[in-house]
């Protein structure tokens, strides 16, 4: 039997075993619309904005492990979903996005509602098509899943004409797929591992620097235990946080512009720097020529270009971070003598006593680090994490207690503000029986704050907090750092929204918190509610994040704290 | 410092684009660009030259690796080097010097190609850098040269 593209989409997406799709329908799309609305096998989430749709299957991707699905129309429907490829393209994030396009007749003649979608996502995904004929579009489905989920993962986008999805072709799935010009790298060189296992061995002071391909790979429980053997002093970094337990003693905290001093200082004092599946980004080196000058770089990474990228490295091995480890382990576990490093562990031990992460709490205002570390205690240790970009999302990953891999959902690469909300109701989706928190800024939360209505429909009681300071906070931070104070269009205290009633007019719930009880209180409620729950928490205005490592500075020279007021 | 690659690409919808792509979006100039298919295969064949910082280059390779439809980025110190290049001369400007014009073509593989009653041409081929003489010794006597090369294409040894 014969079916038409739209249906093959259909079929298709049951075939990935696709359980929901994120969308929003018009014009070009139409016909992939109609046949969603005749079938019963998915879930489709009508979404307020395409950013939103986008957001929210990249939310449900990074909390699954599994592949988002989203549906946009042509024209403005990609243009808006830009952001959200972008997002996930610069974190590795598995998504298919689907777009409608004007009939192919109709391609180059500034038809209505007519972009060069493949134009626009060619830089932001891993790969794209513009589908012209409906006998490829089956084998192109299963080839977009594959390049999505393998390797580096990352989005792949679909253009589809309006006619290819009229035209009617026989349907045939392809079970298998394999490409001549793509093929991923997964277990490591053997001698080249072998080397790297002596190199550690060898080392003095040897770090485990540890990334977000750890996540993705699933690399956690064998990171936890050859670092639980080993005791080799760890870092992580924002992509990376839940990798190892807040409580792993070998843990060292988050590496980077705002990590702990200890992290930085065993970056910058080792001899021996073991990347896992980590890129050596600007955030995490700080001034790049006066980067651990001493150390020799292990760098194990699926993604060759990554390699050699930023910093010179003695042992490169391509390939993915847990079959690697895997190798790795028993070679490590034969003859490494974790006492070796114990003197190395007691320099970065001191580190820690003298410059731990802090801040001076109060009962006058709240500090926002108070919120998320009351947050930490008072939710159960499962809970889902997402946050959006600023300040609120270097408080939450310096002080959240995190506990798993995939509990931190972050727009660590881009930095999207607006993406914390969309991704969270993503993530609930996706992780139903888990409580999903959003922390987030008065800022930030701004930026699609239309999804309280999809919150709302599809019944995702997702809470945010919103850590409110009345200003664009780590710009306003810079300011006062690096431009002598001058406010640049960064204080919001003139217009600010009621977030109850906002929160209330789209079906959801709000609270306005001044002091620690009212929070406590606020947030159990909000558990409670069921509803996407606003909690509008005034925060001491200008708190600062910190330590802070000042832009193209050396790790070393961190700011560490300000003096008591 | 000059650099010449050949990248081995799937026929494919946009592909050119892509590869075009990563040099621009590295700030990297491509000096010359070739591309045709190869015969019975699905594959193309791009021969690219371009100028730059050889770590950026390195980045570009690997990159170039990443993108889907490349099959091969063959690097080598060890090309043979062929380019062609066409120079159309007004007849009668160089009426009475046609055999020496065809005698210097000939040193670059080349000969006077097509004549008519308002110019001729005469095509070369040859490595660049001898393709750059030709065109050197030409100016230098003649004017009112329109050129066209081809760009380099390029064969391992």
């Amino acid at each position: 039997m014969k079916l038409t593209g739209a249906q093959i989409v259909i079929e298709s997406l049951i075939k990935e075993g696709v359980k929901t799709v994120f969308g929003y329908p018009g014009g070009a799309i139409m016909n992939v619309y109609d046949e969603i609305y005749k079938q019963n096998s998915f879930k489709h989430i009508l979404a307020k904005h395409e950013q939103g749709a986008v957001h929210m299957a990249d939310g449900y991707a990074r909390a699954t492990g599994k592949v988002g699905v989203a549906m946009v129309t042509s024209g403005p429907g990609i243009t808006n979903a830009v952001t959200g490829i972008a997002t996930a393209y610069t974190d590795s994030v598995p998504l298919v996005i689907f777009s409608g396009q004007v009939p192919t007749g109709a391609i180059g003649t500034d038809a209505f509602q007519e972009v060069d979608a493949v134009g626009v996502t060619r830089p932001i995904t891993k790969h794209n098509f513009l589908v012209k004929n409906v006998e490829d579009l089956a084998f192109i489905i299963k080839e977009a899943f594959y390049l999505a989920k393998s390797g580096r993962p990352g989005p792949v986008h679909i253009d589809l004409p309006k006619d290819v999805t009229i035209a009617k072709t026989k349907f045939i799935y392809p079970e298998k797929i394999e490409l001549m010009t793509y093929k991923p790298t997964y277990h490591g060189n053997k001698r080249a591992i072998k080397r790297a296992v002596e190199a550690i061995k060898k080392a003095r002071r040897p770090v485990f620097y540890i990334g977000g391909g750890s996540v993705i790979s699933g690399a956690s429980e064998i990171i936890r235990e050859i670092v639980k053997f080993t005791k080799i002093p760890s870092v992580e970094t924002l992509m990376a946080r839940g990798v190892l337990r807040y409580d792993c003693p070998y843990l060292l905290g988050m590496v980077g512009m705002h990590g702990s001093f200890a992290a930085n200082m065993a970056m910058n004092d080792a001899d021996l720097i073991i990347s896992l599946g980590a890129r050596f980004d600007d955030r995490v080196t700080g001034k790049i020529d006066e980067f651990a000058k001493n150390a020799d770089i292990v760098h194990i990474d699926i993604d060759p270009s990554q390699i050699g990228k930023v910093v010179k490295t003695k042992y490169p091995i391509v390939g993915d971070v847990k079959l690697v480890l895997e190798e790795m382990a028993p070679l490590l576990f034969d003859g490494v003598d974790a006492g070796r490093y114990e003197e190395w562990r007691n320099v970065l031990n001191r580190y820690q006593e003298l410059y731990p992460l802090k801040y001076s709490d109060t009962n006058e205002v709240i500090k926002p680090q108070w919120v998320i570390q009351k947050t930490g205690e008072l939710a159960d240790e499962d809970v889902v994490i997402t946050t959006d970009v600023g300040q609120h999302q270097m408080w939450a990953a310096q002080f959240y207690p995190f506990t798993y891999p995939r509990q931190m959902i972050t727009s660590g690469g881009l930095g999207t503000m607006g993406f914390g909300f969309p991704a969270a109701l993503g993530a609930k989706e996706g992780v139903k029986e888990k409580t999903v928190i959003n922390f987030s800024g008065d800022g930030s939360i701004m930026m699609n704050i239309q999804e309280v209505l999809t919150g709302y429909k599809y019944k995702l009681p997702v809470i945010n907090i919103i850590l409110n300071n009345n200003y664009l906070g780590m710009v306003r931070q810079w300011q006062t750092m690096f431009y002598d104070d001058r406010l640049s269009e960064t204080d919001l205290s003139d217009v600010q929204p009621d977030f109850v009633k906002l929160a209330e007019s789209m079906g959801g719930v709000g609270f306005r918190v001044k002091t620690k009880n009212e929070f406590i209180k606020a947030f159990n409620e909000a558990l409670k509610s069921n509803k996407v729950a606003f909690i509008d928490v005034q925060i001491d205005r200008r708190e600062d994040v910190l330590p802070m490592v000042p832009p193209n500075s050396p790790l070393k020279n961190m700011l560490i704290f300000k003096e008591d007021k | 410092m000059k650099r010449i690659i050949s990248v081995i690409v799937e026929n494919e919808h946009g592909v050119l684009a892509r590869i075009v792509n990563m040099f621009a979006a590295r700030g990297y100039n491509i000096t010359s660009l070739t591309v045709a298919p190869i015969p019975e295969s699905e594959l193309s064949r791009m021969t690219i030259m371009s100028e730059g910082d050889p770590k950026i280059f390195e980045q570009i390779v690997k990159q170039l690796y990443k993108l889907i439809p490349v099959y091969k980025v063959i690097e080598s110190d060890d090309f043979i080097e062929k380019e062609m290049a066409m120079v159309k001369f007004p007849l009668k400007e160089v009426k009475d010097n046609l055999a020496d014009i065809d005698a210097i073509a000939r040193c670059y593989n080349g000969k006077i190609s097509n004549v008519n009653d308002r110019h001729i041409v005469v095509s070369v081929v040859d490595r660049p850098d001898r393709i750059d003489n030709f065109l050197k010794a030409m100016k230098a006597k003649y004017h009112q040269l329109e050129i066209v090369r081809s760009g380099v294409s390029v064969i391992e040894r």
